[in-house]
């Protein structure tokens, strides 16, 4: 045997074993004990589309999140304008970037001015105006602060959705931001995507509001600091829905971010779920003065501007626990206790995409694939085997390699098979012939020109090796294309496609014409069978 | 075993008929491409944003009954569609906004179908903002994977060679957009795909067939371009053909068993393959000669 065609073999043979070794934690349903760190553990993971799921793409809105930040600005502004006895007329949000101010005379107007260029420093403060007869003056929130707020915003949403997906209990959940304002989230094997969905998607902002019972909702006219809000009621025994519109001050008592825990409890007496809630110390002393000063009135828990009930406070509430009843099945009451638990989103998101694959149309694509892969190799083996005879069945054997190689390097590097991906190893299977095809064609043209076995089969590879480089760069050109751009099963499509092209060009470049020489090295074979 | 013995076809001379022929293709794909850019074509959700739905139901299911159904329940603008295999209903509606009008459709169901029970075997919603960033990244690809092959084409053949060779994968990427669109089937993302991959593959069978040529043309300084021509392309026929039909043989089978989710992926594969041996025999290399042929005459009148 020729020193370099020992010296390929072994080659190939250590890639196979490579490519076992790498396919193992796929293969095997549970790896041995005694498979340990050194060895490698990852594996092909399915698509959603092979193994079902779901994956969303959420849109984080993040004007919101300013139009939030500017709201506390000015609830700030109130509060301490009153605490340093500045007298105003009224502090509000202005626009989508404004805080404007509204105050009595010049005189205050002065120092107000002063105190927000102490407390807000990086705000734009416009010089006073008059309006109507009042001093006016308007705060604007200077751009590169509004970018900074928009980028924290959607990294809180993002960790706050990691935190309910986490929650809620999902294996191998990928969650990304994409671009600008986009988190991307994927769920494999989800069994009531539904659920799931409205849990992320849910901003979950829990406030606390005093209700202003002597404003009457049907009045129409609500002053400034109330809004009318309303309850809904879901008649348990007929699933009618009815709205109860509530008027409430507009200024939370509490809000959701001074929670600490959030857990379902089961009421012993009327066996109903509730969500037991736990304030921090600042939260418990809010809790523990509003409802002193209010026993005998109403407040209401407001969720995502939606009242979830307006219950009467019947004795002050000391020791920062309360409970959130009424209307809760098990699950919606698990949820609940999760987002709060979670906390809330800092801005609402919109689910943009959403692409739900049942597990059973994933199975189903699995076997169909795995089927039209495994007659695509069995026509193509038979071609060659009929068409070129023993040497057809050496290009078969590099097309058996290629896959085994395929499939070890989608293993080493993690990759995600889908569908499509299938789809290119099928292809593949007639494109790994190929390239012997060419070589076959040019040994049988060799052969006839009177050429020995040998001379014929170097020949027909030196020739050939121009023309299978070619074809095999542009379609790599185009893989790597379609991996930069693609995205979910399009990539798989990619990875597959190149890895497969890859490695084409060694199986038969190499892999085939080793076998070739260890049958052909002596130079006494009279005949080839091709 | 040999399919082809030796053969005489003279592929150039009939270059007339092929050129007639690739032109009505070409002006078809043409045409299929400017619905696709105008979005009248039949735009996969994936591009034009909206709902796909793929409904299982437990009993055989009529799409007059289905289309009448949602009618009732204020869903009037969708596409239904029949998968034989298992009571499968695929229900399209683009454009529309993502949530709502898949309850909707449940909903209907639902109710008008109390005593047949379906599942949701998958949903697809794509938003309209990301149905332009797909259009955008799509196109941007196409023009990248083109510019990449013309390129490596530049730079491996020579500037007639690279002509043909670049009008030849445009034929076969035009050809697919023509059989899509005749046949109304959907454009989308994982056509783009195939178009792709095409683009790629088809160059084989053009690259072995110039390679022989420029063989040839280094041999053979003094015989006519055309007999060279034809005397190539015959040389290697059975490889052209072979290199195909494994291809195809691949495709074909994803094609009949690969299942309803990769069937028109499959098909567009199927039509990339034929037309690519096509245009690798009858319009690349007619081209090439055409080219030669204009450059000689210029040389003769110079000299």
């Amino acid at each position: 045997m020729p020193k370099e065609t020992g010296w390929r073999i072994s080659l190939i043979a250590v890639f196979v074993v490579l490519s076992f070794l790498y396919l193992t934690p796929t293969l095997a349903s549970k790896l041995p004990s005694w498979w340990g760190n050194l060895l490698p553990k990852d594996k092909i993971h399915l698509g959603l589309d092979l193994q079902g799921g779901t994956h969303l793409v959420m849109e984080v809105d993040t004007q919101k999140a300013i139009e939030g930040s500017l709201d506390l600005v000015a609830t700030d502004l109130e509060d301490t304008l009153n605490s340093k006895n500045l007298r105003f007329k009224r502090i509000a949000r202005n626009g989508f970037d404004k805080v404007s101010l509204v105050l009595y005379e010049k005189g205050t107007a002065d120092a107000v001015q002063k105190l927000i260029k102490d407390k807000y420093p990086t705000y734009e403060q416009s010089p006073t105006f008059d309006e109507g007869g009042f001093v006016a003056l308007t705060l604007r929130v200077n751009e590169k602060d509004a970018q900074d707020r928009k980028d924290k915003a959607v990294q809180q949403a993002l960790e706050t959705i990691r935190n309910r997906i986490d929650q809620f209990g999902v294996s191998e959940p990928t969650i990304q931001r994409e671009g600008i304002n986009h988190i991307v989230v994927q769920l494999p094997g989800i069994k009531d995507p539904q659920r799931a969905i409205e849990l992320i998607g849910r901003t979950a902002r829990l406030d606390f509001k005093m209700v202003r019972e002597d404003i009457s909702p049907a009045s129409g006219s609500i002053p400034e600091d109330a809004e009318l809000l309303k309850e809904k009621m879901v008649d348990s025994a007929t699933g009618a829905v009815t709205e109860i519109p509530i008027v409430v001050q507009k200024k939370s008592m509490i809000t959701g971010d001074l929670l600490t825990d959030a857990q379902v409890r089961i009421d012993s007496q009327f066996n109903q779920p509730y969500v037991a809630i736990e304030f921090n110390s600042l939260g418990a002393k809010l809790f523990d003065q509003v409802t002193a000063a209010n026993v005998g009135k109403r407040f209401a828990i407001v969720l995502d501007n939606n009242i979830h009930s307006a219950p009467v406070i019947r004795e002050r509430i000391s020791g920062g626990s309360a409970q959130i009843s009424g209307n809760f099945t098990e699950k919606t009451a698990a949820d609940l206790a999760i987002v709060l638990r979670a906390g809330a989103l800092p801005a609402p998101v919109k689910i943009i995409q959403n692409v739900t694959v049942g597990p059973s149309l994933g199975q189903d694509s699995i076997n169909k694939g795995l089927y039209a892969g495994l007659i695509g190799v069995l026509l193509v083996v038979g071609f060659m085997a009929v068409y070129y005879k023993l040497s057809g069945m050496i290009a078969n054997l590099g097309m058996i390699l290629n896959i085994v190689y395929l499939m070890g390097a989608l293993a080493a590097l993690g990759a995600t098979l889908t569908l499509p991906g299938i789809a290119a190893i099928v292809l593949l299977v007639g494109m790994s012939v190929d390239s012997n095809v060419i070589i076959f064609e040019r040994i049988r043209e060799e052969l006839k020109l009177g050429k020995s076995p040998k001379a014929a089969l170097d020949a027909g590879y030196d020739k050939a090796f121009l023309t299978i480089m070619d074809s095999h760069i542009t379609t790599l050109i185009t893989a790597a294309v379609l991996f930069q751009f693609g995205t979910g099963p399009v990539k798989g499509f990619a990875v597959s496609l190149s890895l497969g092209v890859i490695i084409n060009l060694f199986t038969s470049l190499i892999g085939t014409k080793v076998t070739f020489d260890l049958f052909l090295h002596k130079g006494k074979v009279k005949k080839m069978s091709i | 075993m040999e399919l082809l013995g030796k053969t005489r076809i003279d592929f150039i001379g009939k270059r007339n008929i092929s050129f007639v022929i690739s032109a009505i293709i070409s002006i078809v794909g043409i045409i299929g491409v400017i619905q696709v850019a105008r979005g009248a074509a039949n735009m996969g959700i994936d591009f034009s944003g909206g709902t796909a739905m793929q409904l299982k139901f437990s009993k055989p299911i009529s799409i007059a009954d289905a289309r009448v159904a949602l009618h009732k329940n204020g869903v009037s603008k969708a596409d239904l569609q029949e998968i034989k295999d298992g009571n499968k209903l695929l229900v399209k509606m683009a454009g529309a906004a993502v949530g709502k009008p898949s309850e909707m459709v449940q909903a209907a169901f639902k109710k008008e179908f109390a005593d047949n029970a379906f599942t949701v075997e998958s949903s697809t919603e794509i938003g309209p903002s990301i149905g332009n960033k797909l259009r955008k990244d799509t196109l941007i690809a196409t023009v990248l994977s083109m510019l990449g092959i013309i390129m490596y084409i530049a730079w491996r053949f020579d500037f007639k060679f690279g002509v043909g060779a670049t009008l030849a994968t445009i034929h076969d990427c035009l050809a697919m957009f023509a059989a899509f669109y005749l046949m109304n089937k959907e454009i989308n993302l994982m056509f783009i795909t195939a178009v792709l991959t095409i683009a790629g593959y088809s160059l084989t069978d053009t690259v072995v067939v110039f390679d022989r040529i420029r063989e040839n043309l280094h041999k053979n300084l003094k015989g006519a371009m055309h007999t060279i021509f034809n005397d190539s392309i015959n040389e290697v026929l059975s490889r052209t053909i072979v290199t195909s039909l494994t291809v195809f043989l691949a495709a074909a089978s994803l094609f009949f068993f690969g299942g309803e989710v990769i069937h028109d992926f499959a098909f567009a594969l199927l039509v990339g393959v034929i037309v690519g041996t096509y245009s690798s025999v009858f319009v690349a290399s007619p081209i090439v000669v055409i080219l030669e042929n204009r450059a000689l005459a210029k040389k003769a009148s110079a000299a």
